[in-house]
């Protein structure tokens, strides 16, 4: 039997094909090209039958895991079931078949699944107006932080800074850089949460607005962002919810009535459209209705019951996706929301509350809990009772692995030493939790008794630990390492 | 509630072992005021049968590929996608594994990955490629902040043969970067005019060029990448991967960045997403490279295995010093041009690239003859020209639309001001009975007198 790893250029001999094409008429012209244009020598993809390539992509599916297979608590990427009815829904001929710029009367049926989308976040977020565009969350704050530079200019006013908390995930002060500002980074207090002291003094009419993740990356609800988001507007700037833990608030509590003025969410995360081993994701932005003449282009609107693309935006951004975003995506979230129904998204956050509880309270006995109260639908240890007896937050994730489960979000939030965070969804079930809760503690003990055992981990992975270091230092991405002739 | 598992006593259990009363406890950081204290505005949950129903009567109201003849493509194409390719898709594997953080169990995910950066790597003859980005116009907003960074120049030059939703995208992603953009007229379809010449000069980062272009003319750009070349600027080619197997690669002709809208590689249309862009780049450029990158390394036993490399360019390490914040790619679209580019090889592309040529040829010579109708350009097209018809195109979309054909695109629709013309394109898909039933009827829209 072939190797596992072999590639797929490895199985290629010249003569075979996966792909017969439609034939064309002897009679049709011949192509060619201009004088110099023509392709001289043909690009090497693989030359194989569709068998070898069926047997090669799914021996290598077989080395993934995935949440279909086992429990998967990547702390803020909200790893829940996925539904096959969704996946079945986005793939329908009407749907996948459809062309990006066909008339919005010949594509209704996508306008108005897009439409009630729209209406459907609008009401979880408690805002005025949406743009399903941003193609993934980062890409969400992105376009919100060129609104509130719109905004701004169109007030008269150039500001320079956006502040954000030190628990900040990595997109938010890149995507400040790349719209224009500057980053100012704020220490969080000593309960986790932001420090509104360190926030009034570093508010001026420099600061264009406040980038804040809530609940935060500690999973603490900011008690306090009643005030915080008045302490901002009242300094003339503008405050943005990032809205990839949006998984605890359905139901619950709003962005809007909090007082934000955008938001994103992750439709990937919260409204369980897959993750496809990292994208493709979606990042609807949702704001109220000062920002709404700054929406990128085009604006879904309504005329009577006809859906349709509103161009004539003067103020409008522009355009942050070629075309409408990730309308695959869209239409996964809507299915869901459709199955779930109000009722339902409260019970996602409910459940998913509850179990995030049930961990920290298992757990804090043997690994130290970073704020020891209620969390919201994560809970975040540092691994530093383990560090004492020899091993590292890596260690304990690598050995994890060895029982079939992925490891939780570990080294993030940067402020947490040796940093484990943990988020179960409500997709898990009480046993599931149990079984994760003792390995978690058999691991401690392993920590004390065989720290060499969790540093040598994992051992029944396809491959072990990867020389990650040496990747970077000898340089191959790519199977043919000298050009075409 | 069919995809949550603990039942009430459950939850009570868990409650208690929590060490509280009620859920309510737990919600206590959450200040009163600020509470939804009311059911959300949305229906309740339904059957997955009745769910089903709902959403398919809206698939059904649109026209689409699946029950027309679908001459649409201006970045979004109509090419075989086939059964193989659905079915590895769908693999949950696949489709329900996380960006690959943790490599040991992600060797699936990551291999794939590595196989695609090859596979790009000899669509576009460049030596380094990466995991992907959202789509092309993305892709080509990257290309120019990139080409930026490293020239520290910052105006780009372009003209209106580059798709114009792509440099709508490039010109909002860019703004505040404070690049500055100039584009150049092209009457008769072609950037080897010396209009787009003209613009360039030393302060110019980057010369962006479509390859074919736009309106589906293949150009020779070489003369015009050797002018930008002299005065140090970045040349960018927005290059369709379908076209790869039978023109010269942009790694041949001077290119320094290519992007590409990987869609027809084995995707859907989808309404526009989710697609994947396509990025490739000379060696010099690689460690400005946005997006994920997958690398070959070994484990402790000796064993080949896949990683995300480079990783300190990324956000997530740099933060604020990262130029770009792009923190995933389209994993699963890349997967099925992979999957998709195995199974055609070498052969199947240029089979590809020739059929889907050469029924544009011929549609080209057959519209010709009809009278009204005229082909504004000049010289070899790939599988997209443009068409201006005797009257209003939008009203000879919908007269053809009735007829079972989704005729083009008015270019109207991409905010361009000619209401006569429309892009049409044609893939290996459609059939010489097509086209000749598509020409008849515009024959016959003709006679009904167009407005």
């Amino acid at each position: 039997m072939q190797s596992e790893t072999q590639l797929i250029f490895e199985q290629s001999k010249s003569g075979r094909t996966g792909l017969q094409v439609p034939a064309t008429p002897e009679n049709l012209p011949r192509y060619t090209p201009p004088a110099g244009l023509a392709r001289e020598s043909a690009p090497r993809l693989p030359e194989v039958s569709e068998n070898i390539v069926v047997r090669h992509y799914t021996n290598l599916s077989t080395r993934n895991h995935h949440i279909d297979r086992d429990f998967y608590p990547l702390g803020s990427c909200t790893m829940k079931y996925n539904p096959k009815i969704n996946d079945e829904m986005s793939a329908l001929p009407g749907f996948a078949g459809l062309n990006p710029w066909q008339s919005p009367r010949s594509a209704q049926g996508a306008l108005q699944l897009m439409w009630e989308l729209s209406q459907s976040l609008i009401e979880v977020t408690g805002m005025d107006a949406i743009t399903l565009q941003p193609a993934a969350g980062a890409q969400g704050e992105f376009t919100a932080l060129l609104m509130f530079r719109a905004y701004h200019l169109k007030n008269g006013n150039v500001r320079k800074r956006i502040v954000i908390p030190d628990s900040a995930h990595g997109t938010n002060p890149a995507s400040i850089v790349l719209s224009g500002y500057g980053v100012t980074q704020l220490p969080s207090d000593e309960n986790g949460l932001m420090d509104i002291e360190a926030l009034k003094r570093t508010l001026d009419e420099d600061v264009a607005g406040l980038m804040i993740t809530n609940p935060n990356t500690l999973g603490l609800f900011e008690t306090k962002i009643a005030k915080i988001i008045d302490l901002v507007h009242d300094a003339g700037g503008l405050v943005y919810m990032d809205g990839a833990n949006l998984n605890a608030l359905l139901g619950i509590a709003r962005p809007g009535d909090m007082g934000f003025d955008a938001c994103h969410m992750n439709l990937h995360k919260t409204f369980s459209t897959p993750h496809g081993g990292g994208g493709p994701g979606s990042g609807p932005v949702a704001i109220k209705d000062k920002l709404s003449k700054f929406l990128p282009l085009p604006v879904l609107a309504k005329k009577g019951d006809q859906a349709l693309w509103d161009w004539d935006r003067p103020d409008s951004i522009g355009s942050v996706h070629t075309f409408y975003g990730n309308f695959g995506m869209l239409v996964r979230a809507l299915t869901y929301i459709k199955s779930l129904g109000g009722n339902g998204l409260r019970a996602i956050s409910d459940n998913a509350i509850i179990n995030a509880n049930y961990l920290r309270k298992k757990l804090s006995p043997n690994y130290l809990i970073h704020m020891d109260r209620p969390c919201m639908h994560e809970a975040v240890f540092s691994g530093n009772n383990q560090k004492a007896k020899g091993v590292r937050t890596t260690d304990i994730a690598k050995r994890l692995l060895d029982f079939g489960i992925h490891p939780p979000t570990v080294y993030f939030p940067l402020i947490v030493p040796e940093c484990l965070m943990i988020e179960p969804t409500e997709s898990e079930s009480k046993e599931t939790l149990d079984e994760f809760i003792d390995v978690m503690l058999r691991i401690d003990r392993e920590a004390g008794e065989t720290p060499e055992l969790l540093k040598n981990a994992p051992y029944t992975t396809p491959v072990r630990r990867l020389d990650e270091a040496g990747a970077a230092r000898n340089l191959n991405i790519r199977f043919f390492s000298d050009d075409q002739s | 509630m069919r995809y949550i598992p603990n039942t009430p006593d459950d939850r009570s259990a868990m409650l208690r072992d929590i060490g509280v009363s009620s859920l309510e406890e737990l919600l206590e950081p959450i200040p009163a005021e600020l509470r939804l204290n009311r059911p959300l505005a949305i229906a309740d949950g339904k059957s997955e049968w009745d769910v089903r129903r709902e959403v398919m009567e809206l698939a059904a109201l649109n026209q689409s590929a699946m029950n027309r003849a679908c001459f649409m493509g201006a970045g979004s194409y109509d090419h075989y996608v086939p059964a193989a390719v659905d079915a590895l898709g769908m693999r949950s594997e696949y489709v329900t594994a996380y960006t690959p953080y943790q490599p040991e169990v992600a060797q699936g995910t990551l291999q794939v990955i590595y196989e695609f950066q090859s596979m790009v790597c000899e669509l576009y003859a460049m030596p380094a490629a990466n995991a992907s980005l959202y789509d092309c116009g993305t892709a080509l907003s990257e290309a120019i902040s990139m080409a930026r960074a490293h020239t520290k120049r910052t105006r780009v030059v372009w003209s209106e043969a580059v798709n114009p939703a792509y440099r709508r995208v490039a010109e909002t992603n860019n703004v505040a970067l404070g690049i500055k953009f100039d584009c150049a007229r092209c009457p008769d379809g072609s950037q080897s005019h010396e209009a787009l010449s003209m613009l360039l000069g030393d302060d110019v980062a980057a010369l962006v060029v479509q390859y074919p272009n736009f309106f589906g003319v293949v150009d020779d750009v070489r003369k015009l990448v050797a002018r930008a070349h002299s005065n140090g600027t970045l040349v960018i080619f927005v290059t369709d991967p379908m076209a790869m197997g039978v023109l010269t690669p942009p790694g041949k002709l001077g290119a320094d960045i290519v992007v590409g809208e990987g869609q027809p590689l084995g995707n859907y249309m989808s309404f526009g997403g989710p697609y994947l862009g396509l990025f490739a780049a000379s060696n010099e450029l690689i460690r400005l490279m946005p997006g994920r990158i997958v690398g070959v390394t070994k484990d402790v036993d000796g064993r080949r295995g896949y990683v995300l490399t480079l990783q300190t360019r990324e956000q997530h390490i740099r933060r604020d010093k990262a130029t770009s914040n792009i923190c995933t790619n389209q994993g699963l679209l890349a997967a099925r041009a992979t999957f998709y580019m195995s199974m055609m090889g070498p052969t199947g592309l240029r089979e590809i690239g020739e059929a889907s040529a050469r029924r544009t040829m011929y549609m080209m010579d057959k519209l010709r003859s009809v009278a009204g109708f005229s082909l504004p350009h000049r010289g070899p097209h790939f599988r997209e020209f443009l068409m201006t018809v005797p009257g209003s195109a939008e009203e000879f979309v919908i007269y053809m639309a009735a007829r079972g054909i989704l005729a083009g695109v008015p270019l109207t629709r991409m905010g361009l001001s000619d209401d006569r013309g429309i892009l049409v394109a044609l893939t290996e898909k459609r059939s010489v009975a097509e086209i000749d039933a598509y020409v008849e009827h515009a024959a016959t829209w003709l006679q009904g007198g167009a407005k």
